[in-house]
């Protein structure tokens, strides 16, 4: 038998190790029980961390969900020593039941395809599910060219927000002639609400370093650079460790499976900035110097790292390649819609029930990922929006669920794509905050080299304070909109041309918001602490004394058994009080 | 490692260590940065101009890259790292309350480091565990699903077991 522990970032936080720990142990002390202890990466399911898969000798799955260490231990006694599943924790079985198996049935996965599936850290698990075959195909059997051509037939589109085709973008960086040319992963990962590329490096290290090479052959680049955010120590060290793997076994390094290919990967590591997520920052990044974008044209394709020819690409871009060399432009082509192939991997997260990992085929709804797999909001109170995209993203409204995801349906809502940050909200969120949110990022984040970025973002972020506060006045609105038409036009970057998105399309399906705020000094959600007030209702408080004892800040007082009172100038709006009352005596409002 | 003892070799010794591995040119400005944060906590200024010196690149540029990024770290930390989450996922489900009572309870602001030299606040972008947001991490242990009154017992149970007064 054989029990795999997902020690992605998302398990290690919940407590995977100690799970590891346990399991390692009961087998060490039980040497009669034939039992291998494997690690992997996320199963996506981060929802149900810590997780672990118990595979017996016949090769039957049982997926367990939020195992502690006292739970690892009864599974060890009852499933591996005793046979029978403890039913009760079970998500998921291979043969498709589990209480929680629409989480994985409705997905389709691609890129996902070995995450939580392999050990991360050995290549050979990794080759067992077709690693590098790709790779081998196009330098044995492909001339560069026919990989391009092969590239732009799957129709794939960049993954890491803008969307543009990827064959295309080769054969640009293909055309010019030079002693030197670069290839260079994205994994600067910069959406704050979003984990996809990281989850992908955790597990599923080799998918990336086989599309580098790739498209290393295809373009005529023989140096390649991960720029990894340096938040994601583990994605950093499991990459460290693939790469030696795939040097060790020649699919790396001089003389590509002796087919004359040489091809060497280095790792940058980022050190904090939202905007060297931007390709021509990350190139001033890996060059040493502060990231800020540079003047377009010339391109990277033309001039790019060093000065040199080069090509950027998303880390899911990458993990895309093999697969689409190894069964065929027409077979990726077969996925999605009409304009937009392929699966897209989406970071669920929010006021979501079950979030994690998900990987769809273009063209499923927003209706069938947040329903059908994640299973409805958290709280169970009406879903409000879903925000895509992240700070050059935009909210979709409730009332557009049944929107299409795919790149063009998307913009028309005015969101976008994106990398794959899909934040859920209830009832009980704000849209103006949610606007004031995105762009205080996007503020702090601006580099400072343009001035509409610079300055105008920070305007239309004094603005949405003050609204937030209860300070805003006629015309705000009107101000905002005309301040995000300039920025969007003038700023010298993505970050500046995207930032106005989440004010604009908040305003768009949430105006009346805007407007209560502004007008009625109310916040309909309930949650700018400026415009609302807790109060205890004196004919339903029965004195049970329960708010006062867990107010943090002393506001409330009152005596056993008669109504209570909150003292407003004290009152820090925390909300503790409001969870507390069990006789719905508090009222917010 | 402490200024104070900066004639003794000894406090030179990780820079030489981590200057023997690169060539100094500029592109290996950033990753020598990152190691002499990782050995020194921050970055020192009389370290800054040693490696000015070294290199031949100016102390401005230097300067320039180091107040650029938002890793690096010009003033020293406190014993224990607190990393309150600002990811949009624990946003949407309280981060700015819980940050609040976080400040609070600890009477620093987000960036600084409490009087005793305990505690350094700072706030991140998705510590990738959104299931269970908000999230803060203090060293390299997660804490989710926070409340206001939930960080303020861990802080004081963190000082409890520390033994030490707040
Ligand atoms: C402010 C800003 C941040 C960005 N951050 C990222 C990022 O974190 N990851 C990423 O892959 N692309 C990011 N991009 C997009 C890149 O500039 C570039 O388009 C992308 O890496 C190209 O890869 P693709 O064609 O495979 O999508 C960002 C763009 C802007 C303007
Ligand atoms: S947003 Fe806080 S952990 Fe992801």
């Amino acid at each position: 038998m054989k029990i795999m522990i997902g020690l992605g970032s998302c398990g290690i936080a919940s407590g995977g190790l100690k799970v590891r720990d346990t399991f390692e142990d009961l087998a060490k002390q039980n040497p009669d029980v034939k039992l291998e202890v494997g690690e992997t990466g996320c199963m996506g399911m981060c929802y149900k961390e810590p997780m672990v898969e118990v595979i017996d000798d016949s090769g039957f799955s049982t997926i367990y969900g939020e195992v502690s260490p006292e739970k690892a231990k009864e599974i060890f006694e009852k499933h591996i020593k005793g046979g029978k599943a403890v039913e009760e924790s079970v998500v998921m079985k291979s043969d498709g039941t589990g209480a929680e198996s629409n989480f994985i049935t409705k997905q389709q996965r691609i890129v996902l395809s070995r995450c939580g599936k392999i050990n991360p850290e050995s290549l050979d698990e990794a080759l067992a599910m077709d690693a590098y075959k790709g790779l081998e195909k196009a330098l044995k059997n492909m001339t560069p060219e026919e990989v391009v051509a092969e590239v732009l037939a799957s129709g794939v589109k960049g993954r890491g927000g803008a969307g543009f085709p990827t064959g295309l973008k080769w054969k640009f960086a293909a055309a010019p002639v030079s002693d030197q040319k670069y290839i260079i992963c994205n994994a600067d990962e910069g959406d704050p609400g979003a984990f996809m590329d990281r989850s992908v490096l955790e597990g599923d290290p080799h998918s990336v370093i086989e599309g580098l090479a790739i498209g290393g052959y295809a373009i005529g680049a023989s140096e390649g650079y991960i720029y990894a955010r340096a938040e994601y120590p583990i994605a950093i060290k499991r990459l460290e460790i693939a790469i030696r793997q795939a040097e060790e076994r020649g699919f790396l390094g001089d003389n590509i499976l002796g087919t004359g290919f040489s091809f060497h990967l280095h790792i940058k590591q980022g050190a904090g900035a939202f905007v060297c997520g931007e390709e021509t920052a990350l190139i001033e990044s890996i060059e040493g110097h502060r990231g800020m974008p540079r003047m377009r044209p010339p391109y990277p394709a033309n001039k790019g790292l060093f000065g040199k020819p080069s090509n950027i690409n998303n880390v899911e871009t990458l993990a895309n390649i093999g697969w689409i060399i190894r069964n065929g432009a027409a077979a990726f082509a077969a996925i999605g819609t009409e304009k937009s192939k392929g699966t897209k991997v989406f970071a669920l997260a929010g006021k979501i029930k079950n979030g994690g990992l998900v990987e769809i085929p273009i063209g499923a709804t927003i209706r069938d990922v947040v329903f059908g797999i994640g299973g409805g909001t958290s709280s169970g109170k009406p879903f409000k929006a879903v925000q895509m995209g992240g700070p050059s993203g935009g909210c979709i409204p409730a009332e557009y669920v049944d929107t299409i995801i795919d790149y063009d349906t998307l913009a028309a809502t005015g969101a976008i794509m994106g990398s794959g940050g899909m934040i859920v909200m209830d009832e009980d969120n704000c849209m103006v905050d949610i606007a004031r949110y995105f762009l205080n990022f996007t503020q702090s984040e601006s580099c400072g080299k343009c001035t509409f970025c610079k300055i105008g973002t920070k305007r239309m972020l004094e603005i949405l304070e003050r609204i937030t506060k209860g300070e805003g006045v006629d015309g705000d609105i009107e101000k905002l909109e005309l301040l995000a038409d300039q920025i969007k036009r003038n700023a010298l970057c993505g970050l500046g041309q995207t930032a106005p998105n989440p004010v604009l399309t908040t305003i768009r399906y949430f105006r009346h918001e805007y407007e209560a705020h502004i007008k009625d000094k109310k916040c309909p959600a309930h949650q700018c602490k400026a415009l609302i007030k807790y109060e205890i209702n004196p004919e339903k408080c029965i004195g049970c004394t329960a708010c006062s004892k867990k107010c943090p800040v002393g506001a409330i007082s009152g005596v056993l058994k008669s109504a209570h009172k909150i003292d407003q100038s004290k009152c820090t709006k925390c909300g503790t009080c409001l969870s507390s009352c069990k006789f719905g005596a508090i009222s917010v409002d | 490692m402490c200024g104070c003892c900066k004639e003794d070799s000894k406090y030179y010794e990780p820079f030489e260590a981590i200057m023997s591995g690169f060539k100094g040119t500029e592109s290996d400005l950033i990753p020598i940065l990152q190691k002499l944060q990782g050995a020194y906590g921050y970055l020192p200024e009389d370290i800054i101009k040693r490696l000015s010196e070294r290199t031949g690149i100016f102390v401005t540029q230097i300067m320039g890259v180091a107040t650029f990024y938002s890793q690096f770290k010009l003033k020293p930390s406190g014993r224990h790292s607190i990393k309150v989450c600002f990811g949009t996922a624990c946003h949407v489900n309280g981060a700015e309350t819980v940050a609040e009572a976080l400040c609070d309870e600890l009477g620093i602001k987000l960036g600084d480091t409490t009087p005793d030299g305990e505690f350094t606040l700072e706030s991140v972008a998705c510590l990738g565990c959104c299931s269970l947001a908000p999230v803060m991490m203090i060293d390299d242990e997660a804490y989710g699903r926070l409340t206001p009154a939930k960080v303020r017992q861990i802080i004081r149970d963190f000082y409890a077991k520390e033994g030490k007064a707040k």
